[in-house]
């Protein structure tokens, strides 16, 4: 659908102007916020892989977003301490390198994803949310109990990371990075949705049954949606710790898995830009309204319960009309 | 005689105290259509399921070309040249037509785990689809939305889907059902055109289409085969009136 793809095309072009506006007129914090919009809307694009292609209503992904976050922290704590991560039984030192927590926040996620999925897709429906909840939880108060790594209080990390070339402290900068994963991921998720792969998930989603007597198997399908969709919400709680310089045992707990969803439902399930809009949204009511009153998650709950009741295609949907997924 | 494509060898299941199918034995040979009849609560679906490894059955053996597939699921028959239909449609709803004829030109060829080209870049897959969306008259309705589609092309749209596969026995569960006269007519005259490609198990209600598309007719009531034989020897079976067909067929 053509209308999709230029509001596709818009909400980028939106969220890659307002922090040049932003930087024009010397207004950092807006370039954070924008920042913050678009590391939430990776986690969301990684979640919408698992529920928007799969049907997968995942109550866990911070599981993910937490590992990401953790892996970045653990690895800079060590670089900044110059304490080993481990000695026995070899030495892995810590490290500041971006590229390089990236790739164990995206490993590590992806482990857990692989781990969490093989034993959450024995179930269905309310207990696939049950049991996926279940692990979140779990993560959380495995975080807390943590000591070594902050515990409750987590763990502040005092320098921002390198990357190569990049003085990822200019907050332009670190956001050019964050804004560049978030359109190259959405371009793979986009080539996954048309492949192969993305046909077999989203038929799946639908009629597993067929699926299966195609000769295709709908458990291992959704497994690897699950995982691919770990990886890139770990990713981004990579990033999301490298902008805070801390993460916390709040990046493993049940809000996170639903201020996820919240992005992907609020801009549109199974839209490829609907958990941009959703995430940006989000940002955008959060700094808006969090000044107004501390409990500005009721006018959220408002806008939410709208999306849900009359634009079942999120606010993408509302604007483009029905489409088929990913168009 | 050659050897069949598919045959069960007493097949049992039961439920409780149930017998939905009891010493099930039944045949399909190259070129063939069987066509299984029988009341509502007969266990024709429960043979299906059997047949389609949906079900494992309590005793028995189900064959294809010879070769024992009894503790194969569904996947492994599928991938071996089981290609069935379903009674109530089981498509992909929000998908177009040609996306679900694509699944099962997916599913034949076997590469779902190509993740970043188009599965419409694949000429092969493709050709595939289209050639069996031509077969079934779709081809005009390859970019409608399935959901879009009446019950009859949902029917035909169930057909490409299982000649992607290019099986080796087809199970057709009423494919018939709920098709106008018009409908049914086509239907039974693709089906019949259809046994040169691969022989057909039809279980069906319209008795009709059975009729004239059956070269044979097992009729199953309470789980066992009371009747197996041409459609003279059926019609002209007085168990068979008895139980099933009543005495003005």
């Amino acid at each position: 659908m053509m209308r999709e793809r230029y509001l596709n095309g818009l909400v980028l072009v939106l969220l890659f102007a307002v922090p040049l506006w932003a930087l024009i007129n010397d207004q950092p914090f807006t370039i954070t916020l924008a920042t913050r919009a678009a590391i939430f809307a990776l986690a969301a694009v990684g979640l919408n892989i698992a529920l928007g292609l799969g049907g997968l209503v995942s109550l866990g992904h911070a599981v993910f977003f937490g590992i990401g976050g953790y892996a970045m922290g653990i690895l800079a704590y060590h670089a900044q301490t110059y304490t080993p991560v481990m000695e026995i039984p070899f030495v892995i030192d810590g490290t500041k390198s971006m590229p390089v927590i990236w790739l164990v926040a995206m490993v590590t996620s992806g482990l857990a994803a692989l781990l969490i999925g093989l034993l959450s897709l024995r179930t269905t429906g309310v207990y696939f949310i049950m049991i996926t909840l279940a692990f979140g939880q779990m993560f959380y108060f495995f975080s807390i109990s943590w000591i070594a790594y902050g515990g409750e209080d987590g763990l502040s990390i005092y320098i921002r990371n390198d990357f190569p070339g990049l003085n990822t402290l200019v907050p332009i900068n670190f956001f050019a990075i964050c804004f560049t994963i978030l359109c190259l991921v959405l371009f793979i998720n986009g080539l996954v949705a048309r492949s192969p792969f993305g046909l077999a998930l989203n038929a799946a989603r639908q009629a597993p049954q067929r699926v299966q007597t195609v000769g295709l198997d709908p458990q291992r399908l959704k497994l690897a949606a699950f995982v691919l969709s770990g990886v890139i919400t770990g990713l981004a709680g990579a990033l999301f710790a490298d902008l805070n310089r801390f993460v916390s045992p709040t990046m493993f707990s049940w809000q996170t898995s639903g201020e996820i969803m919240i992005f992907v439902i609020l801009g549109g399930t199974a839209r490829l830009c609907g958990p941009v809009v959703g995430a940006v949204v989000f940002v955008m009511l959060e700094h808006a309204l969090g000044g107004l009153s501390e409990y500005w998650q009721i006018y959220l709950g408002a806008l939410l319960l709208l999306v849900v009741l009359f634009a079942r295609g999120g606010l993408v949907g509302l604007i483009a009309g029905r489409g088929v997924a990913h168009d | 005689m050659t050897d069949p494509i598919l045959a069960t060898h007493n097949l049992q299941k039961s439920f409780g105290a149930v017998k939905a199918t009891d010493n099930v034995s039944i045949d399909l040979y190259p070129g063939e259509i069987h066509a299984v009849i029988g009341p509502n609560g007969a266990g024709k679906s429960t043979l299906i399921a059997q047949i389609c490894g949906e079900l494992k059955p309590d005793a028995g053996r189900v064959e294809l070309l010879g070769q024992d597939f009894t503790q194969t699921n569904t996947l492994t028959r599928a991938k071996a040249g089981i290609a069935r239909t379903f009674q109530i449609s089981a498509l992909a709803m929000e998908d177009t037509v040609l996306q679900n004829v694509l699944l099962g030109a997916v599913g034949a060829v076997g590469s779902p785990w190509r993740f970043l080209r188009p599965v419409f870049a694949d000429k092969a897959l493709h050709s595939r689809a289209n050639d069996a969306l031509q077969r079934v008259g779709l081809q005009d309705d390859a970019a409608r939305r399935t959901s879009d589609l009446s019950h009859g092309q949902r029917r035909q749209l169930e057909v490409a889907v299982a000649l992607t596969l290019e099986p080796k026995a087809f199970v057709m569960d009423e494919p018939m059902a709920g098709l106008g006269a018009e409908g049914s007519k086509t239907l039974t005259s693709f089906l019949d055109g259809l046994r040169d490609e691969a022989p057909i198990l039809l279980v069906e209600h319209d008795m009709d289409a059975v009729f004239a598309l059956a070269d044979r007719i097992s009729v199953l009531v309470y789980g066992q085969i009371i009747e197996t034989g041409t459609v003279d020897q059926i019609r002209s079976s007085k168990a068979v009136r008895e139980a099933y067909l009543g005495s003005d067929t």
